[in-house]
């Protein structure tokens, strides 16, 4: 997972995210949520990687982990070369223009009392790249770019739709003008006939500009529409990672088939046609995970060797990345 | 026609709000056959959840209020009902599950004594026989050591497993008709496959009928035999469910279907979005609410509502506009 070649954007080593739990008078530490467990991974210049997995599988971490807004428990983030981790203060402030941040609730994340252009402005003035009429004219030109009327500039975001409010945060994230994006969940609060439109502004934005994308979500249609490569989380882990079509069509691992089994095809005959492996249980809490593979206790064709160690994240066929004892 | 087991008329619903009435459910009609799974479409705000809570005497009034229309079920007009009346047909004889498991169930209350509390209300056992029935429901929906988790607290089950108390609870007391509303909406795709599995295998166990209310045309297509689909608060489209995927006609269900990515795709293409937003419904439709957003729409569309008519056996659309020419029907 070493190969660091120009294409590289971004490469993740063996990431570790740990939240502490305290309990009692003293507050003593009695655990950890391991909500991200030891991931390595690139994402290339220009490409979509999809990162999927259930709720709860560390996904939306790994995301914020990255962009240094938790601190990682171990492991290292290389960004264009530089390792995030080691960066501190105005150094990592620096870097924070490249690497923005798509958010799942257009609802939640825009303040109410702000109107669009204030949103939209704020990281021009935050960073001093503009003032006062430099940034007028970028936050018209971005809500142009967005597709939002730009003399919607003086209104709050209560006077706008979800759709209309994702774009108002997607022009944010462009504003100083990024390399990298992460979009965590960017759709699953839109109606489906609103996800399409956000969709195709994503895509188009990123031909124009050439941007890399990590996109987060648990829709895997969505995700194999706009994804180049696709990683699949469980339980802190990623167990398999490879280019859309390969995952799709010759899912390796037994989480990535029940999980692409599961999924309801909108069409009856394509549906009626499917073998569907419907797992078994919940997933455990990540507080206790299980020994060895993560995915065991689940796993409809775990063997003894599954509880006694952890398998490798290993490269099985060009590309194909898979953590399982059983896939030869 | 004797087979209908619930048939709904001209169903009005309107809230009132401090910005003016918002007219929710527009005159909708449609009948439901024994045995069969309805699957209720539209995206939020189109109705689809307000139309059966109508039906259901479930809607909070003031502010909501149901202003015509008639549902028959075995001949009784539900809407007419007193609440003491309506109160014998929920649970007995319609069985209902929602959206969210967590908020559904009581948190300081133990599983068995809410699924018994229906069974002692409604059909009148004793505590014993309603612990016995809890412990044989809970078997059935497939909660494993069904009889210790009983004195379990609703905290102590996950998502998966609080629906499917729900499911339980819904069926305790065997009704005819199950309506679900977006019941597996809040959990991950792996245990709505779960949630689907036991659904269709109870329908064939207990030959039930059910209206399935979702948003998800992927669920449907899985589940229903017949599907309608809601627009600003009226029917737009009905068919059987290999009809309405492999013929749509409404521009609206052409549009819903197209901007689906699948995830058996292969081939990469611009998703089909369609432009602008679901409408605020503050008047009455008096032309097609779809019009907007409709790239076929004629001068008619402005100005009158189709209403839902008939094109082909069992498959009826409302739409003045044949799209397969593009002109007028």
């Amino acid at each position: 997972m070493t190969t660091s070649n120009e294409e590289t954007i971004l490469q993740v080593e063996d990431l570790k995210m740990h939240f502490p739990i305290y309990r009692g008078v003293f507050q003593r530490q009695v655990g950890a949520v391991h909500a991200v467990d030891g991931i390595s991974f690139d994402v290339r210049r220009g490409e979509t990687l999809g990162l999927v997995g259930e709720s709860g599988c560390g996904k939306s971490t790994t995301g914020r982990t990255i962009l240094q807004l938790y601190k990682p428990t171990a492991g290292q983030v290389h960004f264009n070369g530089v390792d995030l981790v080691s960066l501190k203060g105005e150094e990592l402030r620096m870097m924070r223009r490249k690497m923005q941040m798509i958010f799942q609730d257009p609802y939640a994340s825009l303040n109410p009392r702000m109107t669009v252009a204030d949103t939209v402005g704020e990281p021009l003035m935050v960073h001093n790249v503009a003032t006062g009429k430099e940034i007028q004219e970028r936050v018209q030109q971005l809500l142009e770019l967005v597709g939002l009327n730009p003399a919607f500039a003086s209104r709050y975001p209560h006077e706008f739709s979800g759709g209309q409010r994702q774009r108002i945060g997607v022009a944010r994230a462009l504003a100083l003008q990024p390399s990298f994006i992460v979009c965590d969940e960017p759709i699953s609060a839109l109606d489906v006939s609103i996800q399409a439109q956000v969709v195709n502004l994503l895509e188009e934005l990123q031909e124009q500009f050439n941007l890399t994308y990590l996109f987060i979500a648990h829709d895997l249609s969505m995700v194999r529409h706009i994804s180049k490569r696709v990683a699949v989380m469980y339980l802190g882990v990623i167990m398999e990672l490879a280019d859309r079509d390969d995952l799709y069509l010759h899912p390796l691992h037994p989480y990535t088939q029940a999980l692409l089994s599961a999924v309801p095809i909108p069409d009856p005959v394509a549906d009626a046609r499917r073998t569907r492996t419907i797992l078994e249980g919940d997933v455990p809490s990540p507080v206790n995970p299980p020994s060895g593979c993560r995915f065991r206790t689940r796993c409809p064709i775990a063997e003894k060797i599954c509880a006694e160690s952890r398998p490798d994240f290993r490269e099985v066929s060009s590309g194909h990345f898979v953590a399982c004892h059983m896939v030869k | 026609m004797p087979d209908l087991l619930l048939d709904i008329k001209g169903l009005e619903t309107e809230f009132k709000t401090p910005d003016g009435i918002i007219h929710a459910v527009n005159g909708v009609s449609f009948g439901l056959k024994e045995g069969e799974t309805l699957g209720v479409v539209g995206e939020s705000g189109c109705g689809k959840s307000v139309t059966m809570l109508s039906v259901l005497g479930l809607i909070p009034s003031p502010p909501g209020k149901v202003v015509a229309g008639e549902a028959l079920f075995f001949g009784q007009d539900l809407l007419k009902m007193t609440k003491e009346e309506i109160r014998l047909v929920r649970g007995a004889q319609i069985g209902m599950i929602f959206q969210d498991p967590m908020t559904s169930l009581n948190p300081v209350l133990t599983i068995g004594r809410q699924i018994e509390e229906p069974l002692m209300l409604h059909i009148g056992m004793t505590k014993k026989q309603a612990q016995e029935r809890a412990a044989e429901l809970l078997g059935m929906v497939g909660i494993p050591n069904a009889k210790d988790r009983l004195n379990d607290y609703p905290h102590q089950y996950s998502g998966g497993m609080r629906q499917r108390v729900m499911i339980a609870m819904a069926l305790s007391c065997s009704p005819q008709v199950l309506i679900a509303d977006e019941p597996t909406t809040a959990l991950d795709v792996t245990i709505q496959a779960q949630i689907m599995d036991l659904v269709k295998r109870l329908r064939n166990e207990l030959g039930m009928t059910i209206v399935w209310i979702t948003h998800d045309l992927g669920v449907v297509a899985g589940l229903a035999q017949r599907v309608i689909v809601m627009y600003g608060g009226l029917i737009i489209e009905e068919a059987p469910v290999n009809e309405l995927f492999a013929n749509p006609s409404h521009p609206y269900t052409v549009g819903l279907i197209g901007s689906l990515p699948r995830v058996d795709e292969t081939e990469h293409s611009r998703l089909f979005s369609i432009d602008g937003q679901p409408p605020v419904l503050y008047q009455k439709p008096h032309a097609c609410p779809f019009a907007p957003r409709c790239k076929w729409a004629m001068e008619r569309c402005w100005k009158e509502n189709p209403a839902l008519e008939t094109v082909s056996n069992e498959h009826r659309i409302a739409c003045w506009v044949d799209i397969k020419t593009g002109r007028s029907r």
